[in-house]
């Protein structure tokens, strides 16, 4: 019985690990360019289909090849089709993300055609450990493992480093940035990299957890971590971690609780509950400060 | 109307402002300003609300694209400078409302202050700063935003000074400050014009803003009416209409 409940929630937590990389891919972007860059999804989906390209040679070489496709695809879709846009309205570069979302996923579908493919990566992960009497899947561990280390990493790299500093300031105000001699396009090239960087990972350990690789892959993961950032608080990344790791945790818990008749409703249910956060606290769980007065 | 008046002095023009026109859609904030700052000059700018004060800020720091006209900043043409390099041509803006980041520490704040350097007297610098500020010093890993109006302005000064401007921009120095703090400020500000600084001062608070400045224009709907010397401006009849008369029907209505 104890060992089941710690099987769901390492299950829950990897899960929450997961959307929480999601959700600190698209923070970040959001937070610097107050884009909510859907377009995210065809990051993972891409970094899924380098995985595929490379799996059977060496796992190194495919965790390789998924972050350059991924680096490479963000700084290309924010060279092309967002720095045209910069400045432009919100509503502007939420539906030309939609825009570029799009015509990245049909380009592949018409690439390599709509089936999934099969991957099995890792196989070595997909064994099972045993720790202190309960059995628990050696993928789940390692997906904790990396999204912590990655959290840490990012949360290093904001914090201490020259770049992270003037990245921060950069959400907070833009223009009082800018001011100051910060270069708009070094930062936001930054942000975009480090976003691929993240979605690499996760569509490493999704990869892995699926064993399947399909053009519409990424979409649902940045859905529910876009709804994550949005409890966590849009415009604060540890908001947006937080809130895609609760959003992630609360997915697993539904369906292992739920009775199994309402299984199949566990979204409703998950929706319900963002709906009642979103009353008790509009601002997000861990709200942007410094947000207003903006030169 | 508009008197700039000549005077070239040794340290040579910094800034030159001829015919600014500043528009935003139909709505025309400066309409033709001609205005030129020398070297080591203090110029101050008052007006009422809405004259198009903080638009011929915005513009000099390269926030606003005018219209019409054009700026030089040390003969150089701004139109081809970009946003993020204005302040290597030495311009520093202290914009109105301060606009430190509240959610980064006072600290965070002042190394950004010097993003344009790239020599090692940074950090000497920023701790002269806490010498010259110990409260900015006690608080230097508070986030900027926990800090008090008066010293978020003290933060926002130190802050633009950091990238060694050769001209320092202030929008409201005095805005929302209670007097003695206000005291503090232009006490700091004349400690920087000493240093050879030039200052280009925006201000509501006419009084504060003359008693600091060399020359002074009085800017109404978007063109200087009166300029010269503060005393001069001061002597002027059309001074109190141009300016405390507006002030005036304004308290007078709220």
């Amino acid at each position: 019985m104890i060992g089941q409940a710690v099987q769901v929630l390492v299950d829950a937590v990897s899960v929450g690990g997961l959307y929480a990389l999601t959700a600190l891919g698209i923070g970040l972007i959001f937070g610097v360019m107050r884009l909510i860059n859907f377009a995210h999804a065809q990051l993972i989906m891409i970094a899924g289909y380098a995985v595929l390209l490379f799996f059977a040679q060496s796992a190194v070489l495919a965790v390789l090849g998924a972050v350059a496709g991924a680096v490479l695809l963000a700084l290309v879709v924010e060279r092309m089709a967002f720095r045209p846009l910069r400045g432009a309205d919100p509503a502007t570069l939420l539906i030309a993300s939609f825009a570029v979302s799009f015509l990245i996923e049909k380009m592949m579908i018409m690439l390599v055609g709509s089936r999934p493919k099969g991957v099995d990566f890792l196989p070595m992960l997909a064994g099972q450990v045993e720790i202190a009497g309960v059995r628990l899947q050696l993928l789940q561990l390692v997906t904790i493992l990396v999204s912590v280390v990655l959290l840490v990493a990012t949360t290093w790299f904001l914090k201490s480093t020259r770049l992270g500093l003037e990245m921060r300031a950069a959400a907070e105000n833009f223009r009082m940035a800018e001011v100051l001699g910060i270069r708009a396009n070094r930062v936001i090239a930054s942000a975009f990299a480090i976003s691929g960087l993240l979605a690499a990972a996760v569509a490493c350990l999704f990869v892995a957890q699926t064993g399947l690789v399909q053009p519409r892959m990424g979409l649902q993961l940045v859905i529910i971590a876009f709804v994550g950032t949005v409890i966590g608080g849009l415009g604060s990344l540890p908001g947006a971690a937080f809130g895609g790791f609760l959003v992630g945790v609360a997915t697993i818990l539904l369906e292992a609780l739920l009775p199994p008749e309402l299984r199949v409703f566990r979204e409703a249910f998950l929706f319900v509950g963002v709906a009642v956060v979103l009353i008790f606290r509009p601002q997000g769980l861990i709200p942007a400060r410094g947000l207003a007065g903006r030169i | 109307m508009t008197v700039p008046r000549d005077l070239t002095s040794p340290g040579g023009r910094l800034v030159e402002l001829g015919g600014l026109v500043i528009r935003y859609g139909a709505i025309a904030a400066v309409q033709g300003v001609d205005l030129a700052i020398d070297a080591g000059e203090a110029v101050a700018i008052v007006g009422p609300n809405g004259a198009g004060k903080t638009s011929l800020l915005s513009a000099i720091a390269g926030i606003v694209r005018p219209s019409a006209g054009s700026i030089r900043i040390a003969g150089r043409p701004l139109a081809g400078i970009a946003l993020s390099d204005v302040v290597r041509e030495g311009v520093a803006l202290v914009p109105e409302g301060r606009n430190i980041f509240g959610s980064l520490t006072v600290m965070e704040n002042l190394r950004l202050g010097a993003t344009p350097r790239r020599d090692a007297s940074v950090s000497a610098d920023i701790d002269r700063v806490f010498a010259d500020f110990p409260i900015l010093g006690e608080r230097r890993d508070q986030p900027a935003g926990q800090l008090s109006g008066g010293e978020q302005q003290m933060l926002a000064i130190a802050r633009a000074m950091l990238s060694r401007p050769r001209l320092l921009m202030l929008d409201e120095p005095s805005l929302g400050l209670a007097p003695n703090i206000v005291d503090k400020v232009y006490d700091i500000l004349r400690q920087i014009r000493s240093q050879g600084v030039s200052l280009l001062l925006v201000e509501q608070n006419a009084a504060r803003a003359f008693a600091l400045a060399d020359r002074a224009c009085v800017m109404s709907r978007g063109v200087f009416t009166l300029a010269g010397t503060p005393a001069e401006i001061e002597r002027h009849d059309a001074f109190d209409a141009a300016y405390f008369g507006v002030a005036m029907a304004k308290a007078g209505a709220a």
